[in-house]
């Protein structure tokens, strides 16, 4: 939507006019209780039945109940890479809400607020486009006043059926969908909300709009958000047992497998702490089926001793830790991207690990099939690292193909004839265990163990042999780097300026590129999913532009580069590799990222940096 | 879409190298195993330690009870008597300190196939891991947890540990402990253990016959067995030795061990105490409760694969 609009604000009267747009980004902005993440999720779920693109951005409190919260939904007929820098629509529920958000409004931007609630300010009459809509007093006007303005929300979502021409069948059948097995008056007043909203006249309403038709995609589109995406990821790899502790935002994966596990056969155990929680997950992978165990913030510190001894004995577990603010208890309802290091290096000695961070909400999904196959094809720990980010925001995407996905990986516990698990002399140098149960002809049974051990798994003080150990820990990953596929850049594989990111930044770079590129800057951008160990090749791809800068949110350091450009720099010596972060818990806005990487191009020519 | 490096189908289902197929064997083709064939290295423990006789009358009840290797899983945390999976030829785990209880419910609930014997001293169950201890009593996860208690830390060369009994003087407490020492059969009934028994490593019979009747209680079973400690802590359970002078006296027949009130009494008695079975109920376990909930949520997609089953759902997701 690009109406900039900015002389008359205020309707002339007469019928709004209808434009025809290719995306709109909304943000509605209320307190956490009015089921504003409803609305968004209604227009989310309703852009994946109509083949649109979604994404969506949320910001929670951290209050148990109450306090201001946004929802923001970006829908386009084509490619969606981020949730939008700057907001088309602005729905305010309340003073706050209004003040505090008017400002992510583009210029002309239309912010339509609830005068039972809103006082709109005149200094901004002139800059944005002011619809106001009694949507309270409405609401309890079309219930039949019971005096509570429960419903608002979907009155509202009416309003914005109206405004951007949405699809009503469609929303109706949803709300029934989201409301069945309620009473039945509860889907009653639903519907007498939308359509009280949706027949609102909104005089004051200068245009009304349409998306162009979204192509039509291969496969259906699914909705849901990264922790879902993730969890479901797990239970296609064939995991079949979990345990945790509940923390924000972790919860959500193990609300989601305790309930969805039994229908598999299987069971998600909820502990008396982190510590529990990890060790049952690896005394459960050790049984012969590959669990997970997850948690966010100060719950992974927690579970890094028992993650090193899974290194040590070469166990196969998969540790989802969805990033939040730290360090400590930090920000725990933000993003932030400084779990790295914890992921590649917490705990104490060599202990080598896999960390894999998937770039959006469907390679949540994937992901995890990867963890879990990485796992046990290298016997080791795998962290999958998500953020807050994509934990919490909601895209469509290609249903995965089930049944080619969904795997089987109950151990086999047909007997053997003897059996070293830490054999140094294997082809491959990769561990192999038997799951307890399996008998061993020849009677010599492996131990698993912490303690620096021989082929069989027994303690030994030989420095020899933890030489040779430490050896086959360490290249076992070696080896795995060599089957990662190497990165390929969005955008040119030559230019002046390459940012590099991971995780939840993919989305954002990428439109950066395309922005730039458009404005002719030769800026392209890396994505690394598999962080340890790297991809191979890395400095062939470093080597076609004049700057690298890594993009991340977290913070510079002591030394000022964040914590994936201080490993790249460790790894390649190359000290064209640069640092832009940054931690004041939101995610990148592309505007930022471009400005960033500029002024520091800049710099650095200026000889400044 | 996204490219997965490792794809299932290079994998085979389970992590082990295969070999030459071994011929299957019935349990009745078989006979019960020796001592010389559960044995396996050669106990790392100071000569007259008490877990010894632990650890022989464990050999004992395999023997008798004919279990064979594959079919039981020794798991431990960290302490001398911790040392226990690797002088027993059978799959094992030598876990992290105080977290063995954990490890060994993720063993027992994912696999109802196998007898899960723990072991461990009184730092690991009750010092480090004590949370553990609480909360695997209460949900009563079946397996058998015998806590060898020597009332110090003997790994690290003597120092208080949470059942050294106040005055005792070692070199964290030079003068003499001071702080309350924990019951281990007051904590085990008031956390909700299903099974207590308190046995001594100078009663073999009754070690025997405690460990049998743990092993046949389906639920969390714990055995504090007494386990002296020769070289920080030596002649500590005299008093409970007839050989050294002290009484071993067993709870009576008149005990009714499904009473929680009277094993609680009974637990307070000052040392030596009784030994015996203090305290037994039947409430369901865990993997019970958790293979019910299963089998409930199994009757709603039966005759489903996995991928239908989870089809199902995503279909209610777009």
């Amino acid at each position: 939507m690009s109406d900039t609009a900015s002389a008359n604000l205020t309707a002339p009267g007469g019928p709004p006019k209808l434009t025809k747009i290719s995306e709109a980004v909304i943000r509605i902005a209320g307190n956490s209780q009015d089921g504003i993440q409803a609305i968004g999720g209604f227009l989310a779920r309703l852009a994946g039945r109509s083949e649109q693109e979604v994404m969506t951005f949320m910001t929670i409190p951290s209050t148990i109940s109450g306090g201001p919260s946004i929802f923001q939904v970006r829908v386009g007929s084509g490619e969606v890479l981020s949730s939008g820098d700057e907001a088309d629509m602005l729905l305010a529920f309340y003073q706050h809400s209004y003040e505090d958000h008017i400002s992510s409004l583009k210029i002309g931007g239309i912010v339509l607020y609830d005068s039972d609630h809103v006082e709109p300010k005149p200094e901004w009459q002139e800059t944005y486009r002011h619809v106001g809509v009694q949507i309270s007093g409405l609401t309890v006007e079309a219930i039949g006043g019971t005096g509570r303005d429960k419903g608002k929300n979907i009155y509202a979502l009416g309003l914005l059926a109206k405004i951007y021409d949405l699809n009503v069948p469609k929303l109706t059948k949803l709300i029934e969908e989201r409301f069945t097995g309620k009473d039945a008056s509860v889907v009653a007043n639903a519907l007498t909300c939308f359509n009280a909203g949706y027949s609102n006249s909104l005089e004051n309403l200068l245009k009304t709009y349409q998306f162009y038709p979204a192509e039509a995609k291969a496969r259906p589109q699914i909705v849901m958000n990264g922790n879902e995406a993730l969890a479901f990821g797990l239970i296609a790899a064939g995991v079949r047992f979990g345990a945790g502790y509940p923390i924000t935002p972790w919860s959500d994966i193990m609300e989601l497998l305790r309930r969805e596990l039994p229908k598999y056969g299987g069971e998600f155990i909820q502990c008396e702490d982190e510590l529990a929680a990890v060790s049952m997950a690896i005394g459960a992978s050790y049984a012969g089926r590959v669990a997970v165990t997850g948690s966010s913030g100060p719950g992974i510190s927690l579970k890094t001793e028992a993650i090193g001894w899974a290194v040590m004995a070469e166990i196969p577990l998969v540790v989802v830790d969805v990033q939040r603010g730290g360090p400590s208890t930090g920000m725990p309802t933000s993003i932030e991207q400084s779990d790295l290091n914890i992921a590649c290096f917490g705990g104490h000695g060599d202990s080598p690990r896999v960390v894999i961070a998937p770039a959006n909400v469907e390679e949540c999904f994937h992901a995890a099939i990867e963890a879990v196959n990485i796992a046990r094809k290298y016997s080791t720990p795998v962290l999958l690292l998500t953020d807050q980010g994509i934990a919490t925001r909601i895209e469509a995407f290609d249903e995965p193909d089930l049944k080619a996905v969904c795997q089987d990986i109950s151990p086999d516990l047909t007997a053997v004839q003897d059996h070293k698990p830490y054999d140094l002399n294997t082809t491959d140098g990769i561990t192999r265990h038997l799951a307890p149960g399996t008998r061993v002809a020849s009677g010599k049974y492996p131990v698993v163990t912490g303690l620096e051990h021989d082929e069989l798994g027994h303690p030994t003080g030989s420095p020899t042999l933890h030489v040779k150990m430490n050896a086959k820990r360490r290249n076992k990953l070696r080896a795995l780097s060599w089957e990662l596929p190497v990165p390929k850049t969005y955008g040119p594989d030559e230019g002046q300026i390459l940012l590099v990111g991971w995780g939840s930044a993919q989305g954002p770079l990428r439109e950066a590129v395309d922005r730039a590129r458009a404005v002719g800057d030769a800026v392209s951008c890396l994505h690394l999913r598999h962080l340890n160990p790297l991809p191979n090749d890395l400095e062939k791809v470093f080597r076609g532009f004049h700057h690298i800068f890594v993009v991340e949110l977290n913070d510079e350091n002591l030394y000022g580069f964040g914590q994936l450009a201080a490993i790249l720099r460790g790894r390649y010596c190359d000290p064209r590799i640069r640092s832009i972060t940054k931690t004041d818990g939101l995610t990148w806005k592309v505007k930022e990222i471009l400005d960033r990487s500029r002024t520091l191009a800049q710099a650095i020519k200026s000889g400044e940096a | 879409m996204t490219t997965i490096a490792i794809p299932n189908a290079v994998l085979p289902r389970t992590t082990r190298t295969s070999g030459e197929p071994v011929p299957l064997l019935t349990d009745a083709d078989r006979k019960g195993l020796t001592k010389k064939e559960v044995a396996a290295d050669h106990p790392t423990w100071c000569p007259g330690c008490g877990d010894f006789s632990v650890l022989a009358l464990y050999f004992k009840l395999i023997e008798r009870r004919k279990i064979w290797h594959e079919k039981i899983t020794t798991v431990a945390g960290i302490g001398c008597s911790s040392r226990f999976p690797y002088f027993v030829q059978a799959h094992g785990a030598h876990y992290i300190h105080g977290r063995a209880l954990p490890f060994a419910s993720g063993v027992s609930l994912s696999r109802p196939d196998l007898h899960v014997f723990v072991f461990g001293g009184d730092g690991d169950a009750f010092s480090i891991g004590g949370n553990h201890f609480n909360h695997t009593a209460r949900k009563n996860i079946k397996m058998t947890y015998v806590v060898m208690d020597n009332f110090v830390y003997g790994l690290t060369k003597k120092q208080t540990s949470p059942t050294s009994p106040i005055g005792f003087k070692s070199k964290t407490d030079i003068w003499g402990a001071v702080d309350q020492p924990i019951n281990p059969l007051k904590q085990a009934i008031a956390a909700g253990a299903t099974f207590v028994a308190r046995t001594t490593h100078t009663n073999a019979n009754h070690v025997l016959q405690m460990m049998e009747a743990a092993m046949d209680h389906d639920g969390f079973s714990f055995i504090e067995c007494l386990s002296e400690c020769i070289e920080f802590f030596p002649a500590a359970f005299d008093a409970s030795n007839p050989r050294k002078g002290g009484k071993f006296d067993l709870i009576g027949p008149e005990h009714d061990v499904t009473d929680e009130m009277a094993a609680y009494k009974l637990a307070d008695e000052p040392f030596p105490g009784k030994f015996g079975i203090f305290y037994k109920n039947n409430r369901p376990t865990k993997n019970k409760l958790e293979a019910d909930i299963i089998t409930n949520s199994r009757a709603k997609v039966k005759d489903l694969a996995d991928w239908q089953i989870l089809q199902k759902t995503f279909d209610r997701m777009k």
